[in-house]
């Protein structure tokens, strides 16, 4: 009778959430996230290769290119944790890429970059710039192409974990369209590259320079599959991004928590105080409401349904993980204005997480063409 | 002496038949969206008359057993029938302090002569039930209820008031927390739960007037009003656990219901059909970027409590703190459908001044009239401040305020 699918959760799903939650606890202590923003690299590499052992960067990649060939649905299951310990790692990039390969490469881009890819090669995405603008389709950088070569110029910009990864897949416009072109990180000077200061003091950002770069025309995407492809980017972006921001907000919330039930003022437990209390509610009520979203977009990220449902999770989550960040800030008094006050890292993060294809008012506004017109 | 269980498909067609056919069409009257707004005879007697009609039909109390007047049947084809005299728009059970609270009470903890006494009735509508917890001193702090009830031999008599009782008037039995001890340690003890006669002398419930002007609760006092103590249900001075586990069943944490909505929601399709007919600045309401933001937001308020309830289903989805969700739903649900009646009359530009009445009122009234209606369930059974003190220190753990006297 009901044929909407609202949440579905399959047994695997479970199983892998269990076992994600589990790994993300052990591996990623607040004091373990800690000691990363002061290592160069920003992550621990052995972490990065017990998740490849695990199969997680091939969990939505087809058996044929050496994933599991499940779908993201799964892979949220992964990100919700990560973003929960704070755990930064190419993990969302790495599988983005792959996401765009699968949509847009032709066979043999995919037979020669998946598997790479599923065995955890590193993977960045670089698709914004300096005009900040979150769509994906304004593009300055350039290809010229000169028989068999791709001769690249512009700057990319917020290009994550870009020193260690092994390949780079950049949009430019190419011919006066958006092109997508995988570059081997070995085609970059090491000069190409400048990190950049970000909010987020768990991320490694960079900038890149094209200027220069020459990559073989077979490394082009399929153009005709590339709008498509970028569509269906944008939309995992944003599931996996209210993934992490879900988690970030369950851990922030409990943060709070903490305080609240320990902390004494006026001989009383500040959590007692109502305006504390209530506002501790209506972020656990919006965090339900995120995930709801959340796990609703997983299950029909790849039906029609889908853009609707992931706006409004990424919408909610980005919401909500801001306002349980600056209210865990608020709520711990002059230590929340300190570095040691672990509030600062959610609402930082938050802060990032939001930056990321589209905020809530950005997200509104698309959904009202969706819902309205 | 079990008949076998209809085929589900084939139920759910049947119930669907049944209602499409039966419905009753639209009146000349504005109908009240819950039993808290039932203000007149003529809408009660309309309401009344309509539960019976569902009831003698089979789809009311079908989970419920069939010596007290119910079908035995899994809850499961109750849930089919509700949901489809909710889709369809029919009205609301008006019995719903019967149906909801004090039914499954009485079939949870009542003797065996109460539930023969009560329950078919209360499913049928010849009787209907009113509340008394709130006190005009005592509301949030029902605990302290203070409605004297001193034993005599047999007998108690009562004194003092209840008010905000909806359907006082109507009410042959009222829920009744009273005081049967006034010298306890604690004020939770030495309360007394009983199933109240309201047709007996000394017994007098007195309309109020609402915010609205129409008429829907009552304020009921006791002057010497005697009751019987075979009225009691659960043990003399363990009142307050009996309103609790009362409470439970208002509050939809529990199953055990008779089914059947209980309130007839606005929802924001029709706000946003209404967006549609409604002009801003010489085009359409549903262009204006603020208001579109306005109904997104509405939207997806809407779309979150759906989407709960189904994640609530989903044990791996909801380990981290179990009764959240369902201890949320009263608050959500009450605000939005305040927020919601907020918004519709907003939109009407200067026609939101009209009022139920007047021929230029949008709809005859209905969107100022619903979202003043809406603060019913906003304040009435636990405000929504109480509310998130219950779910800051049920779901949360969050530390009461120190104890004050
Ligand atoms: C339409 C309607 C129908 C009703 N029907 C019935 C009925 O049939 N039977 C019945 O028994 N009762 C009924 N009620 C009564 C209802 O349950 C009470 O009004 C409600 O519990 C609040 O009690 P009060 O009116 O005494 O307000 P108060 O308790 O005095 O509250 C006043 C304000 O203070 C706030 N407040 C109080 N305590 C706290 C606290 N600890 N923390 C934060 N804020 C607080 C409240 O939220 C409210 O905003 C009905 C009410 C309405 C509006």
């Amino acid at each position: 009778m009901n044929t909407r699918r609202d949440i579905e959760f399959s047994e695997e799903q479970q199983q892998l959430l269990e076992i994600a939650e589990n790994f993300c606890r052990d591996k990623s202590p607040v004091a373990a996230v800690r000691t990363q923003i002061e290592v160069e690299d920003g992550f621990d590499t052995g972490i990065w290769k017990e998740m490849a052992d695990l199969g997680w960067l091939g969990i939505a990649i087809p058996e044929e290119f050496g994933g599991s060939g499940l779908g993201m649905g799964e892979v949220v299951t992964i990100a919700e944790p990560l973003g929960r310990n704070l755990l930064a790692t190419p993990f969302e990039a790495t599988t983005l890429a792959a996401q765009l390969i699968l949509d847009a490469g032709t066979d043999a881009q995919k037979s020669d970059w998946l598997p790479r890819i599923a065995e955890g090669s590193i993977t960045a995405l670089a698709l914004s710039e300096e005009h900040g603008d979150w769509d994906l389709n304004h593009v300055t950088c350039e290809a010229v192409k000169n028989g068999d070569t791709l001769t690249l110029s512009g700057t990319k910009t917020l290009v994550t974990d870009a020193k260690r990864a092994e390949i780079i897949l950049a949009s430019v416009k190419l011919g006066g369209k958006t092109a997508l072109v995988l570059i081997d990180r070995s085609a970059l000077a090491d000069s190409a590259l400048t990190r950049e200061t970000v909010i987020d003091e768990t991320r490694r950002s960079f900038r890149i320079s094209l200027d220069g770069v020459s990559v073989p025309a077979a490394n082009v995407l399929n153009a005709a599959k590339t709008q498509s492809a970028l569509a269906r980017h944008h939309k995992l972006s944003c599931l996996l991004l209210s993934a992490e921001a879900c988690g970030g907000t369950a851990a922030c919330l409990n943060e709070t928590l903490e305080y609240l039930t320990t902390r004494r003022q006026f001989d009383r437990f500040i959590g007692s105080y109502q305006s504390l209390k209530h506002t501790a509610v209506d972020i656990l009520t919006g965090m339900e409401a995120a995930r709801s979203f959340l796990y609703h977009a997983a299950t029909v990220i790849e039906e029609e349904d889908g853009e609707t449902a992931v706006r409004m999770a990424k919408a909610q989550s980005s919401e909500i993980f801001s306002w349980a960040g600056d209210r865990a800030i608020q709520f711990h008094g002059g230590f929340g204005f300190t570095y040691e006050c672990d509030a600062q890292l959610y609402r930082r993060r938050a802060m990032w997480n939001t930056n990321q294809h589209g905020d809530a008012v950005y997200h509104r506004k698309r959904l009202a063409e969706l819902l309205l017109d | 002496m079990s008949e076998t269980l209809p085929d589900i498909e084939a139920f759910t067609e049947e119930v669907r038949d049944w209602v499409t056919k039966n419905k009753p069409g639209k009146q000349d009257f504005l109908l009240p969206q819950s039993f808290m707004e039932v203000g007149t005879d003529q809408q009660f007697e309309f309401l009344r008359d309509w539960q019976n009609k569902v009831y003698e039909a089979g789809y009311l109390g079908m989970s419920w057993p069939k010596e007290y007047g119910g079908r035995s049947m899994p809850q499961e084809y109750q849930d089919i029938a509700s949901r489809e005299l909710a889709r369809q728009k029919t009205p609301f059970m008006v019995n719903t302090i019967g149906l909801n609270w004090a039914g499954p009470l009485i079939l949870h903890m009542g003797s065996e002569e109460q539930k023969k006494a009560f329950i078919k009735k209360i499913l049928s509508c010849e009787e209907i039930w009113c509340q008394g917890f709130s006190e005009p001193d005592h509301g949030s702090d029902l605990g302290n209820a203070q409605l004297k009830a001193e034993r005599d031999g047999k007998d108690f008599i009562c004194n003092g008031s209840k008010i905000w009782t909806s359907l006082g008037t109507y009410a042959k039995h009222m829920i009744l927390l009273a005081r049967t001890d006034p010298n306890t340690n604690s004020k939770y003890e030495g309360l007394t739960f009983f199933l109240n006669p309201m047709d007996i002398e000394g017994v007098d419930p007195v309309p109020i007037k609402k915010m609205t002007g129409e008429y829907g609760f009552c304020q009921t006092y006791f002057d010497n009003a005697r009751i019987s103590e075979d009225c009691i249900i659960g043990k003399e001075g363990e009142g307050w656990q009996v309103a609790m586990t009362t409470l439970m069943f208002e509050r939809g944490a529990t199953g055990g219901q008779a089914g059947g909505h209980s309130m007839m929601s606005t929802t924001i399709e029709e706000v946003i059909d209404l967006a549609k007919r409604t002009d801003r600045d010489g085009a359409c309401s549903t262009e204006d970027p603020l208001i579109r933001d306005e109904l997104v937001k509405l939207i997806m308020t809407s779309r979150a409590m759906g989407l709960n309830a189904a994640r609530a289903r989903i044990p791996a989805l909801v380990s981290e703190r179990p009764a959240s969700i369902p201890m949320s739903g009263k608050l959500l649900g009450s605000e939005y459908a305040k927020k919601l009646g907020e918004v519709a009359t907003s939109l009407q530009g200067a026609n939101a001044s009209y009022y139920v009445g007047d021929d230029n009122a949008i709809d005859g009234g209905r969107w100022p009239r619903g979202y003043l209606n809406a603060f019913s369930a906003t304040i009435g059974g636990g405000t929504s401040q109480i509310q998130k003190n219950i779910i800051g220190e049920r779901v949360l753990g969050l530390p009461k305020p120190p104890r004050t006297n």
